[in-house]
């Protein structure tokens, strides 16, 4: 299997400030601005955004976790269904700008979800999509960030793996791997 | 594990203690939707269920419908009082002409025990039980045992007793089932005309006196005693009855012990139960009702996964 590593520990450490400053320069002081990360795999980059946050502005950010798998359209056409995973959004959303984060953005339809399962909590002013990978022609929605780690070129055999420390990985990496060809 | 091990829910004997969880789990994120100010998710947008009901009832059809609604399937809603089996079409006629419409999964109450097992070796779609006869009645120990590891984190280790006519009770067959796959302790306790014989076989303990069995347990599954079977003989009268095996507030104060009280509904007030127990805050009997819809909806949602 061919990997490559996309995020170093120190790199990430980098794009999360700067996704930060991006954040702050579009919802300043984050009053009427709310944080929704998707489970399971988005949450890990909305916590770290919440705190890189938190310390830049001195003020707490809200930060809720969308389950989005009773909103999928790929239910039923999987081979096993998909298992739940907990929402946990103890907040309203009607009125306030909402940043949906994600890990990767692929195909668009976890995003499409998520639009559909956010507006159960009300309606939201704007919605806005940060991600730290966006994996560039791949999309089967008409979907596009507004702020993003790293663009990256893959084609559809390829994976993103993130590795995170803390959970069994000594530190944070993020790797680009892809299955190699069946030698006839 | 993300799926259950059986295409159908016939009765609680045929799943694992893995599909127990993996239901309790999906029901616990299906209770937050349900609390939410739109309480509804598209998951079975496509899909059609109907409910047959060969059988009379109120909250088991209206807790399926509900949850069919909640989950966003087309329901289709048939009762046998005023079909055609009144003219004396079979079973598996009357579940085919429903299926040649196209229907994906049927919820199916009847009177007869088996008629589900029966009906799921022909036909294609997903059969729920809802309560076959005297057999069993899988979502509602389903939805007892999910309140009672609601309650307590856990339903192994704990003592359950249930109380009243077991002998006629397709709630207490599923929720021996169920107790024991979990690891609880259970009991059964009622006159013994009312107690199946046999009923030690299944594991359970069996207690005639109601004071002892209280002392006992955990948690006090009380069961209804059917009114109508009351000209049948199996005790004297409802007075006596309620005497002996009729559980009352002065009687749960003297036991200097908290006792959950729950109770598949709907209550014989003053024969079973108190008023005084059965509106207290030792009773659940109303998180059992909102549960059941969490429940339910979890079961058809991870079924609707093996289509």
């Amino acid at each position: 299997m061919n990997r490559r590593k996309i995020f170093s520990s120190e790199l990430l450490d980098i794009t999360i400030q700067r996704m930060t400053q991006q954040l702050i320069e579009n919802h300043g002081d984050f009053e009427d601005t709310v944080i929704l990360a998707l489970q399971p795999r988005g949450v890990f980059l909305a916590e770290r955004l919440k705190t890189c946050l938190e310390d830049n502005i001195g003020k707490s950010v809200k930060l809720g976790y969308l389950d989005i798998t009773f909103h999928r359209d790929d239910f039923r056409r999987r081979e096993k269904p998909l298992q739940a995973n907990t929402t946990h959004v103890p907040f309203l959303i009607e009125g306030k700008k909402v940043i949906l984060v994600d890990d990767v953005l692929y195909t668009g339809r976890s995003v499409r979800a998520a639009l559909d399962a956010m507006t159960t909590f009300g309606r939201p002013e704007a919605v806005e999509l940060a991600v730290l990978v966006n994996r560039k022609y791949n999309r089967d929605l008409p979907i596009e960030p507004n702020v993003v780690g790293r663009h990256v070129n893959t084609v559809a055999s390829q994976r993103v793996e993130v590795e995170l420390k803390g959970e069994n990985f000594s530190e944070d990496s993020i790797w680009l791997t892809e299955k190699e060809k069946n030698q006839d | 594990m993300s799926q259950l091990s059986t295409k159908h829910l016939l009765g609680i004997k045929d799943l694992t203690p893995e599909d127990l969880h993996l239901i309790y789990q999906t029901a616990d994120q299906f209770k937050e939707v349900i609390n939410r100010p739109i309480k509804k998710v598209p998951s079975l947008r496509d899909i059609t269920i109907a409910n047959i009901f060969f059988e009379n009832s109120t909250r088991t059809r209206l807790s399926f419908e509900l949850a069919e609604k909640r989950l966003s399937a087309d329901v289709v809603n048939f009762s046998a009082g005023n079909s055609s089996v009144k003219k004396g079409e079979t079973l598996v006629d009357t579940v085919n002409n429903i299926l040649a419409m196209k229907v994906d999964m049927v919820v199916m109450r009847h009177s007869s025990a088996g008629a589900p097992h029966f009906l799921s070796r022909h036909i294609d779609a997903n059969i729920v039980n809802a309560g076959d006869g005297t057999h069993e009645h899988p979502t509602q120990a389903l939805l007892d045992t999910f309140s009672i590891r609601e309650k307590f984190g856990d339903v192994a280790g704990k003592k359950v007793c249930l109380f009243g006519d077991i002998v006629h009770s397709r709630v207490a067959l599923s929720n021996i089932f169920a107790l024991k796959k979990l690891g609880a302790e259970v009991m059964v306790c009622g006159p013994k005309t009312l107690l199946p014989k046999y009923v030690q076989e299944l594991g359970v303990k069996v207690e005639l006196d109601l004071r002892k069995a209280l002392q006992w347990c955990d948690v006090a599954n009380v069961l209804r005693i059917q009114l109508e079977r009351q000209q049948l003989k199996y005790f004297p009268s409802l007075r006596e009855y309620s005497q002996f095996f009729g559980i009352n507030k002065r009687l749960l104060d003297s036991l200097d012990k908290e006792i959950l009280i729950m109770h598949p509904g709907p209550i014989n007030r003053g024969v079973e139960l108190n008023s005084d127990v059965a509106d207290s805050d030792a009773a659940i009997i109303l998180d059992q009702v909102e549960n059941g819809v969490a429940v339910r909806m979890a079961v058809l949602y991870l079924l609707a996964g093996r289509t």
